[in-house]
């Protein structure tokens, strides 16, 4: 199976392309600095929301309950799916028994991560993605490359192309605002015509029994004020206790995601429209195990803002689908290894361990040390090539024993200027592939230091 | 349902005792809430007009040319604007597809991020809010509050229902982030702030 690296140099080929994705996300991490720096009490804010998540999580059965009997009570249904297949049998149960065959359906990483468009595409239900950025990667048939920008590693001219052949724009034309005209009034019909709006959740509070859903496109709001049915689905881990502590997450999503003061619709839903349904669909599909996990715990706390990916040196540099998981960047590299480490095994490399993910995280995940104790699980179950155990066992050997590290540095320094490039930067030199070393200094570090202060 | 014991079996395997922490008191504070609204407003791509009262609302609302090119609109705040369809005779939300202009009313109106309630309970319609080109609401001056932390305190207090937070029109960025207003609901969203501020609300 192809791997981080494989993928990260598809990526980095187009040498051009990757330094403008590159400068796209840092943009945004600037902006979402500057939100930041116009919150006061920032810094206790992200404080209490990682202690909100982490009392929330330490009781979540609790809170599920009381949700559920909330919800129940304002008129809404609630269905439990303990794996993608049940929460895609569920949503196609609900459509079918209705008859409806047109779904539109606003952003929701729980659908992705179930694979539901395809499910209910091969049961003849035409599902019409309506965010912009999802709207455009769906027509390319690809997944999001991003969980807040979807289309971030395409180019206007890209899309363009796109939606002359799509949507009929004219040939060239590549102005965002005309192409963002055109989709709406694509994406417009789509709702008319929609039988039920499928949407996710951004957040949901135990002692309302409300969901609430953030967009900025209003596409959610669309999608659920034109079609009588609403599917709402959700991971358990989206609760909230009450409406004061959803203040906290509200203040600190959108500032995270994309330096906005708030989204441009924050929508709360408690139970259906007069003349209609909500269906709530609340989904484990391997939730509980990770949160069983005391180590890996706290990643659950995500409130999939983004930031990390948009800080993210190798992220920026890499491209979200050299991840190879419906999320990407420092926490789908926590989030991944949890469903399947085999699979998703060289994603805790992808990383230099510089903790700017963890600095940038609203709710404070742990997460260069969660990507890092990954790659001691990894390491564990020797899922790691032969080559590099065999590799880091001679370094743990030669360290071991100071006269053996002396005499290595000493040859390393000595041998490398006068060996035959060939040798130096052989397919076994990784670091080579791509530059040069650093030149060899004539003297240790440790006959530096000597010779300054005397003995080591 | 063998699925939702097997979820909350497995989600208290997984229990952990954490204490509820006590949120930050004081959030934002703003000496002047008019001017940070209109500011925040502004920097998400909306307008605030201040008004004296709701028949100068109506005088400026009357001025603005979203209103005077409208064919098709629809105002649920009396005395300000004119509906050019009775509302209560819409019985299908797709009825409203080609407004042009709604008027509507907002609880209160949030400092620091230019957001207003609107109760969805005033709403015969959800699509009122979404389906218009262009969005007016009016919010008193009195119900400005700081932040979400005091706007979700005076929301507790509300009967539980069905509500949204909107602040500024409708927008995206998702071709190379290039900000574009009007991406699938109103293309311009302006606030008639009625009448004088009031004192800080005690919460």
């Amino acid at each position: 199976m192809s791997g981080h690296p494989e993928a990260a140099a598809r990526f980095v080929a187009d040498d051009a392309k990757a330094h403008w994705h590159d400068q796209s996300l840092w943009w945004v991490r600037k902006k979402r600095d500057a939100a930041a720096a116009t919150v006061p009490d920032w810094e206790a804010l992200r404080s209490a929301a990682a202690r909100i998540k982490e009392h929330t999580l330490g009781r979540l059965a609790d809170y599920l309950e009381e949700f559920e009997k909330n919800a129940v009570r304002s008129g809404a249904k609630v269905w439990f799916a303990s794996d993608a297949a049940e929460h895609n049998a569920i949503v196609h149960r609900i459509l079918a028994e209705r008859g409806i065959t047109r779904l539109v359906k606003s952003k929701s990483m729980l659908t992705e991560e179930c694979h539901l468009n395809p499910y209910l595409e091969a049961r003849g239900i035409t599902v019409t993605d309506t965010d912009l950025g999802e709207r455009i990667v769906q027509l390319r048939h690809e997944p999001p490359s991003h969980i807040v920008l979807p289309a971030i590693h395409l180019k206007k001219e890209e899309i363009g192309e796109l939606f002359h052949g799509e949507l009929g724009t004219d040939k060239g034309a590549s102005d965002p605002k005309y192409l963002t005209e055109a989709a709406r009034q694509h994406l417009r019909r789509r709702f008319l015509e929609a039988g039920a709006g499928l949407t996710g959740v951004n957040f949901a509070v135990a002692a309302t029994g409300g969901i609430v859903v953030c967009t900025n496109e209003g596409n959610a709001d669309m999608g659920t004020a034109l079609p009588p049915v609403h599917i709402a689905c959700m991971g358990v881990e989206k609760l909230v206790p009450r409406l004061e502590e959803l203040a906290v997450f509200v203040r600190l999503l959108a500032r995270s995601a994309t330096g906005q003061p708030v989204t441009t619709y924050t929508t709360h839903f408690h139970g259906p429209r007069p003349d209609g349904e909500l269906h709530i669909v609340v989904v484990d599909n391997g939730r509980s195990a990770q949160l069983a996990n005391d180590t890996f715990r706290r990643s659950l706390s995500c409130i999939r803002c983004g930031a990390c990916m948009n800080t993210c040196p190798v992220f920026r540099r890499s491209g979200g689908y050299s991840y190879g998981f419906v999320v990407p960047g420092p926490i789908g590299s926590v989030l991944a290894p949890g469903r399947d480490v085999g699979a998703h095994r060289t994603l805790p490399f992808a990383s230099s361990l510089c903790g700017s993910c963890s600095d940038v995280c609203p709710v404070r995940i742990d997460l260069h040390h969660e990507i890092l104790a990954w790659r001691q699980e990894i390491v564990r179950r020797k899922l790691v090539p032969v080559w590099k155990r065999a590799a880091m066992r001679l370094l743990a050997f030669i360290l071991r024993f100071a006269f053996l590290y002396r005499l290595g540095a000493w040859l390393v320094r000595r041998m490398t200027p006068i060996l035959p490039r060939a040798i130096v930067y052989s397919r076994w030199n990784v670091w080579g592939r791509q530059r040069e070393l650093p030149p060899m200094p004539r003297r240790s570090f440790r006959a530096l230091y000597r010779s300054r202060h005397g003995r080591a | 349902m063998a699925a939702r014991e097997n979820i909350l079996e497995a989600l208290r395997r997984a229990a952990r005792a954490v204490a509820l922490p006590d949120l930050p008191k004081g959030g934002a504070r703003f000496a002047d809430r008019r001017r940070q609204l209109g500011e925040a407003l502004a920097s998400v791509g909306g307008t605030c007009v201040p008004v004296a009262d709701r028949a100068a609302a109506d005088r400026a609302l009357a001025t603005l040319a979203i209103y005077r090119e409208a064919k098709k609109i629809v105002s649920l705040v009396p005395g300000v604007g004119a509906s050019s369809l009775e509302i209560g005779a819409v019985s299908d939300p797709h009825e409203l597809e080609g407004l042009d202009v709604a008027v509507l009313p907002g609880t209160l109106a949030v400092a620091e991020n230019g957001a207003v309630w609107i109760d969805g309970s005033v709403l015969p319609h959800r699509a009122l809010f979404v389906i218009p080109e262009h969005l007016v609401l009016v919010v008193d001056a009195a119900a400005i509050v700081d932040d979400m932390h005091e706007a979700y305190a005076r929301l507790a207090e509300l009967p539980v229902g069905y509500g949204v937070f909107i602040s500024g029109p409708s927008k995206t960025a998702d071709i190379e982030q290039a900000l574009v207003i009007g991406a699938q609901g109103a293309r311009s969203c302006t606030l008639l702030l009625v009448g004088p501020m009031g004192e800080r609300p005690a919460i």
